[in-house]
């Protein structure tokens, strides 16, 4: 919502500048986004007379100026404008001014041998607009010397307000300037709203046509007829009011609307009467109704959509816009005048299906004054037959303003009890009456909201008039009270963990990504997702149309980019959600990783490629930072399927899956345009049971006073039995006795028969209640080669 | 005597010469060893007279002591030397790299998620969450925005396809529904904070389709808009590790809150870092205000008997702020070097004690 300084002051009567009534809208709830004022901007810009543009005496394209600049002699200035000419009257910048556009200071320079004492500006060079083909031709009647935004017609401050939505009262200058008025920014001034008498009945009568039901569609529409008008262009004040908000200015009738809708927000429309057919009535248009618009294009209508239409067709698109066909031009002589009330929210749908941004829906949209139908056609009666003559009819009407007046109890306690202001009755009734509220004394006080307050319901909404005016700014700060005296913690078990698991990821040297929740649908479809019930309807690019049904398509995509740039060797990671469908609910926290590359080189030869005993590795690490202790739990082959199916694994509790790690699929990787290896670990974090125990005290410390004893053992076996049947055969041999087993070596080769393996492992045994005997020590040995050789039909190797 | 002294003399003269641990023990034997010559001197005592004997046997046994002395020390000393020369021959160029070692780093946002936790902590606020894709209800509806309010038009917000039971949702356009979700299961008085990932159909340089907000919300018989200034207030503060900061505050519009507010934070822009409570720029830090009696009333509590206040700000601004971090698309592209820059150490955990960061 733009306006002029001096436009405001039209109904307001103030000495305030720009910049004061600026910061009052703001602390007032009207937000202004910018104040420009190019007459303070351009204030060292004169108006200057060229005496004289000669050609430069060294340069062809140059020209040597005199110029007059109200000063005791003519200046010279040396001008690379074509159209720089004798006898033009040019904006003028003297040195030390700085030019707007570069931002530096303008010395006395020296062109091609010539001294040059200022500058003839460009439009561009101000910051007026794009134009730097020539300098800025001022007209004839500026007077040399003065500042030339006002020979411009700039020196009237722009101001732009950001309207919230609910006040639709203040999308107008007057709405702005009462509620300056009532923040104690000046007076109002009401204007003269009194009727114009008409001199014969309208021909032409309004009409309200809906269905039973729907009859807020447009609840009245009034009109009167003008004959004999003479339009042409409106007044030169009018004219400069409309193009500083950024109207174009069209003719005197049209003007007159475009003012009434900014200066009122009382949207009208003015038709060419002598090309209606008939009577106007507001009705629903018939689904594929066309209309051709002012705005020159046409528009297929539904029947939601309200029309004013004329005995042939739709002539407007009733709180939107009019219709070229019956729109007034200069050799309208009779002009029909409609002021109508329309539905918002049938408004905002109209206007936002067909694309339409006017100004007459931006103020129905947001609600206007029911009660300035009346009022509104009869200023635009007394504007159109000031500025074009003519007679006037009576005021016809269809329908009635609808009842607005509401009643609300309203105890001033509230304001204190919300805001925090202890404020005398006496101020709060006060505060509300300028805002032109009924107020009622009493306990409660009985408020009523004025007409064009549509959007004020309850109690909470008046204590929110109180305070803006009275000031947010003096809301006193009221420390809180502290539910504890030393602070209890409040993470829940689970944000602990996911916390703790990021930390220790990225103390395994990971670096954390935040990636979007939606990846590209062919992405998706390689991690089992990619169908329709997590298919965002209107993604924001074409290749983010899916909710992610994995954390690691995105790390992959992050992976490739990386990669691109340069660095093949990366440890990434994310904890985030992967979705099941488009449900509420339906996703789950995952902290997935991977590594990418064959490490970092080093002369130490440490390095090796990403594998899958390293994505194990990470994954056994983010369970156990998630559990707070070790993971005991085998792993089994094989997982999802855009793991390589022969090197990845499963880690699970029941049916329940804790982790995926492996190996990645090539063909996943082919997707990704990834040059292996990369290597990936997937853990959900939801799927991670609760500790059970609750005690803080840790179990008894009970080390056994009596030796250990560490025995190694290696075995041949078939190349497919497992590590861990080995294992577990050999920790239950003696479950009293075997403190541990560690597998340290895998052979195959030499020595080993072909399909077999050797692999090598170390038990520790600690007895409880006394020392081992060697025969006892051969007789768990003896236990250990038989389990496993049982398990899994290996042997000891000689 | 004096074959004594010469004696002695040359044992030692040939300790003194051993060059090695051979040579050394050589040189005992023919002193110490059994058939050596002090070996040999001692056993002449036993033909001594008891006189004789009184007279010399101190002397050859000061003699051997003297030896197995001198003994001792040239070992020690060879051992030392031989210690020294194997330590050189094993040299090392300690300035050939370390052994590389990964160095991990946790992304900004999740830092400032673990700042605003340890100070709303502090100020007994919970932590709550609600899923990314939300009920219409609970991010519209429940919120008081109506069913034709431009926010839910596609252009503003994501739209999961129709799912199997017909209903549609929505990609929450903001953690504000976290407040209806607790509200439907926990009577007041309730204090939270909100964390998480929003979207908006909204892509340009400051804006991203992804972006994180974090949500409070106060519900009791008593809470104001005065707590909620204190609680920004000190929020700020402590955030930005700053003594004192200045807010303003402007009346705005949001349909879940009435009155609503938004907060402005002074600070001062020049010179290429942002300053608080100094200077003449006007930062928007947070839109808040009292819980909408109708909100309330949606989530089953009543109005007459309990209110509170809600704020609202983005998670990825206070990084940018507060870290000096330009562009918040950046924050989402996961470009290595951006994450080596701008992420901080996995033992920087933020505390109340040890401070936010260091």
């Amino acid at each position: 919502m733009k306006f002029t300084l001096s436009w405001l002051k039209n109904p307001l009567e103030t000495d305030a500048d720009a910049q004061a009534i600026a910061d009052r809208l703001t602390s007032i709830g009207l937000e202004v986004e910018s104040v420009e004022d190019a007459g303070a901007r351009l204030k060292e810009f004169t108006v200057a007379y060229v005496i004289s543009a000669e050609k430069h005496p060294n340069a062809d394209k140059l020209k040597l100026c005199m110029v007059d600049t109200g000063g005791p002699a003519p200046v010279q200035v040396v001008c690379g404008a074509p159209n720089a000419h004798t006898g033009m009257k040019a904006v003028f910048a003297k040195p030390g001014v700085v030019i707007p556009a570069s931002g530096e200071v303008l010395k006395v320079g020296t062109i091609r041998g010539v001294e040059s004492r200022g500058m003839l500006c460009s439009a561009r060079e101000l910051m007026l607009g794009d134009d730097h083909t020539g300098i800025i031709e001022l007209g004839a009647d500026a007077k040399v010397g003065e500042p030339a935004a006002r020979a411009l017609g700039l020196n009237d401050p722009v101001i732009d307000v950001a309207l919230t939505p609910n006040r639709g009262d203040a999308a107008s200058v007057y709405g702005i300037a009462r509620d300056l008025a009532a923040a104690g920014m000046g007076r109002l001034r009401e204007g003269d709203l009194s009727p114009v008498k008409g001199q014969f009945a309208s021909p032409i009568r309004t009409g309200l046509d809906f269905p039973a039901g729907a009859e807020n569609a447009a609840p009245m529409f009034a009109g009167r007829l003008i004959r004999g008008v003479k339009n042409g262009p409106s007044p030169q004040w009018l004219q400069d009011w409309l193009k500083a908000v950024g109207l174009r200015p069209i003719s005197a009738l049209v003007d007159v609307t475009n003012f009434i809708a900014l200066d009122r927000g009382r949207p009208l429309h003015v038709f060419d009467a002598a090309k209606l057919k008939g009577n106007l009535r507001a009705r629903f248009a018939s689904d594929g109704e066309q209309i051709l618009a002012l705005d020159g294009k046409t528009y297929t209508l539904d029947s939601g959509m309200v029309v004013i239409a004329d005995e042939a067709r739709a002539v407007g698109i009733g709180g939107v816009m009019g219709g070229e066909d019956t729109a007034c031009t200069e050799s309208t002589t009779d002009v029909f005048i409609e002021s109508a009330l329309f539905d918002p929210v049938r408004v905002a749908r109209a206007g936002r299906l067909l694309g339409i941004q006017s100004d007459a829906r931006y103020r129905f949209e947001r609600g206007v004054d029911p009660e300035f139908v009346l009022p509104g056609l009869e200023l635009a009666t007394k504007m159109i037959l000031k500025f074009c003559g003519g007679e006037p009819s009576d005021v016809v009407v269809a329908g009635a303003v609808p009842q607005w007046r509401r009643e609300i109890a309203f105890s001033p306690e509230t304001v204190k009890k919300l805001a925090g202001i202890a404020l005398p009755k006496a101020e709060i009734a006060d505060i509300l009456k300028r805002l032109g509220f009924d107020v009622t004394e009493g306990e409660p006080m009985k408020v009523s909201p004025p007409s064009w307050r549509g959007d004020i319901e309850g109690k909470a909404d008046l204590v929110e008039e109180v305070v803006r005016i009275y000031g947010l700014d003096k809301v006193p700060s009221l420390a809180m009270t502290r539910p504890q005296a030393v602070a209890r913690p409040t993470l829940t078990a689970a944000q602990v963990r996911m916390r703790t698991v990021r930390r220790a990821l990225a103390a395994r040297g990971f670096n954390e990504c935040i990636s979007f929740s939606f990846i590209a649908r062919a992405h998706a479809r390689l991690f089992g997702g990619g169908d329709d019930a997590r298919e965002l309807e209107n993604p924001i690019a074409a290749d983010l149309d899916a909710l992610r049904p994995s954390v690691l398509p995105s790390l992959l995509a992050a992976a490739q980019k990386n990669a691109a740039r340069g660095f093949s060797d990366q440890m990434l990671f994310e904890i985030g959600a992967q979705f099941q469908s488009g449900i509420p609910g339906a996703q789950a926290n995952v902290a997935a990783g991977l590594r990418a590359g064959n490490g970092e080189r080093s002369w130490t030869k440490a390095s090796h490629a990403a594998d899958a005993f390293d994505a194990k590795a990470d994954m056994l690490a983010a369970l156990e930072a998630a559990m707070g202790g070790p993971m005991t739990a085998p792993v089994k082959a094989g997982a999802a399927e855009w793991y390589h199916p022969g090197r990845s694994g499963t880690l699970a509790l029941g049916p329940k899956v804790l982790g995926y790690f492996g190996e990645l699929h090539p063909k996943v990787l082919d997707a990704f345009d990834l040059k292996g290896p990369v290597a990936a670990f997937e853990v959900f974090l939801d799927a991670i049971p609760e500790p059970k125990s609750k005690s803080r005290a840790r179990s008894q410390f009970a080390p056994s006073p009596f030796q250990a004893v560490e025995r190694d053992f290696a075995f041949v076996l078939d190349a497919n039995v497992s590590a861990e049947d080995v294992l577990k055969a050999a920790r239950a041999a003696d479950r009293n006795l075997i403190e541990s087993v560690q597998l340290f070596d895998l052979y195959e080769g030499r020595n080993v028969p072909d399909g077999k393996k050797s692999l090598a492992i170390a038990v520790r045994l600690q007895p409880k209640d006394r020392t081992l005997t060697d025969a006892e020590i051969e007789a768990v040995a003896a236990k250990i080669v038989d389990a496993v050789a049982k398990a899994t039909g290996g042997s000891l190797r000689t | 005597m004096s074959d004594i002294a010469k004696l002695e003399r040359d044992i030692l003269a040939a300790v003194k010469a051993a060059k090695d641990e051979a040579s050394l023990e050589a040189a005992r034997v023919a002193a110490l060893g059994k058939k050596g010559s002090i070996s040999e001197l001692l056993k002449t005592l036993g033909a001594m007279s008891a006189e004789e004997r009184k007279a010399k046997g101190p002397a050859f046994n000061s003699l051997r002591d003297r030896v197995a002395g001198a003994i001792a020390a040239r070992r020690a000393e060879l051992a030392d030397a031989s210690l020294n020369s194997r330590l050189q021959s094993e040299k090392i160029d300690v300035t050939l790299p370390a052994r590389p070692e990964p160095r991990g780093t946790v992304h900004p946002v999740s830092q400032v998620f673990d700042e605003l936790t340890a100070i709303f902590a502090d100020l007994g606020f919970a932590v709550a969450e609600g899923p990314d894709v939300e009920y219409d209800d609970y991010n519209f509806t429940k919120l008081n925005i109506p069913p034709d309010h431009a926010a839910r038009q596609m252009h503003d917000t994501f739209y999961v396809s129709r799912q199997a039971d017909g209903e549609r949702h929505v990609l929450r356009t903001h953690t504000s529904p976290v407040q209806v979700r607790t509200m439907l299961k926990q009577k007041p008085p309730i204090r939270i904070i909100a964390p998480g990932r929003t979207y908006r159909v909204d892509s340009d340089a400051t804006h991203s389709p992804m972006f994180h907000q974090f949500e409070g919300l106060v519900v009791d018989d008593a809470t104001n808009l005065g707590h909620l200034k204190w609680t920004l207030e000190e929020f700020c503060k402590a955030f930005f590790e700053v003594d004192k900061v200045e807010m303003r505050a402007r009346p705005s519009y949001f349909p879940f809150t009435e009155p609503s507010v938004e907060w402005d934070l002074r600070c001062d822009r020049s010179g290429g870092q942002i300053k608080f409570g100094t200077g003449n720029d006007w930062l928007e830090l947070a839109g808040s205000g009292i819980v909408h009696p109708r909100v309330l009333a949606m989530c089953g509590i009543d109005p007459e008997k309990y209110q509170g206040y809600a704020f609202g700000g983005g998670i990825d601004r206070l990084a940018m702020l507060k870290y000096g971090i330009p562009d918040i698309r950046s924050f989402f592209e996961s470009d290595l070097r951006w994450l080596r820059h701008y992420g901080f150490a996995a033992l920087d955990i933020p505390t109340l004690d040890g401070g936010l960061s260091r």
